[in-house]
């Protein structure tokens, strides 16, 4: 790669930064109007409930099964355990078994 | 032991970098075959720290497509971030802009949802620094292992590893969900939302996540609002 591909990076580590820095900074010591804050109170479990689904179907493009039963077994094991933990080495030793098997 | 100290920041970190292995073990590799050296690679993943984004970048290096188009596609690609933060201030301990600055670098999907679904009211400075610091070191050390040893993990293996980053968004979400129907309903009104986007292919995904989030957390919050209103006053 030439020197156009360092330029890349930089440009993108800078439109990168500035989603995530902005607010931080832009808001800090900032009092929100109620509705705005309650809304901003929503989004950590609405962003999961959209980073989950329907991506976590196709960890495995070609096949759906595998999702399904990574979906199912990362639920119940959330649901038994309250433990991240648990729940990621769970699932992964299980598909890991599921896919040595099949 | 302080609950909001870099330690246990470090630790609640430990399920992202063991999510981001596989990931950046892989980007490491793809890097290498579509010609960037090792330092190309890892600067990448040390100056951008984007997963999608940098995966996509790849894609049109090796297609040739003009950078200024590789960068607007990056901003596109994370323009959730701007959300995401925004609602993440809320929970964060008043701080100096500039530290804010810093630890703000290492905001990705996941170090925000481990963040935000603290139980914690506040979330100490230290704590973010710790969840940020273990996730982004798993994410460069990986790209350049993946590059130097440029293969990846047995096939079994990597393919369970697909679902760690997944296996912890639920392991976050689920217990935020017992005892709260809101918390079910903002995960399910954005899931579906989302999935409709998906299938019909009207928005590619990070807008379509953005959207999705949106969406949800503002209709449920009328919604609740709205019943909040209709109950009659002292109750």
């Amino acid at each position: 790669m030439g020197m156009w591909y360092w330029w890349t990076i930089l440009g993108m580590a800078v439109v990168t930064y500035i989603p995530r820095a902005f607010p931080l900074t832009f808001l800090e010591g900032k009092e929100l109007p109620p509705v705005i804050s309650g809304v901003l109170r929503n989004i950590p479990y609405a962003v999961l409930g959209a980073l989950i689904f329907p991506a976590i179907l196709y960890v495995q493009q070609d096949n759906l099964l595998f999702g399904l039963i990574g979906t199912v077994v990362a639920f119940s094991l959330a649901f038994l355990f309250s433990n991240v933990m648990v729940v990621v080495l769970g699932t992964i030793g299980v598909l890991a078994i599921y896919s040595l098997l099949f | 032991m302080n609950n909001n100290s870099f330690v246990s920041g470090m630790k609640a970190g430990i399920s992202i970098a063991i999510g981001y292995f596989p990931v950046a073990l892989t980007f490491g590799l793809l890097a290498k075959t579509t010609g960037l050296s090792i330092l190309e690679a890892t600067a990448m993943s040390i100056f951008v720290y984007a997963g999608a984004a940098q995966y996509m970048s790849l894609t049109l290096i090796s297609k040739g497509v003009d950078p200024i188009l590789i960068v607007l596609n990056t901003f596109v690609v994370n323009i959730r971030h701007f959300l995401m933060t925004a609602a993440l201030n809320e929970k964060m301990q008043s701080e100096k802009r500039w530290i804010k600055g810093i630890y703000a670098f290492g905001i990705t999907d996941e170090s925000f949802s481990v963040l935000a679904t603290q139980k914690e009211k506040k979330i100490a400075t230290p704590f973010a620094f710790g969840v940020a610091i273990i996730a982004y070191s798993s994410w460069v050390v990986f790209t350049a292992v993946g590059h130097v040893i440029g293969a990846n993990l047995p096939a079994f293996l990597q393919a369970a590893m697909s679902i760690a980053l997944y296996a912890m968004f639920v392991g976050l979400l689920v217990p935020s969900m017992r005892g709260s129907r809101k918390v079910v309903m903002l995960a399910l009104v954005a899931a579906i939302i989302n999935g409709f986007f998906y299938w019909t292919g009207l928005l590619s995904t990070g807008w379509s996540i953005l959207v999705a989030t949106l969406a949800s957390s503002i209709f449920i919050e009328i919604i609740y609002t709205k019943r909040g209103k209709n109950l009659p006053k002292g109750a």
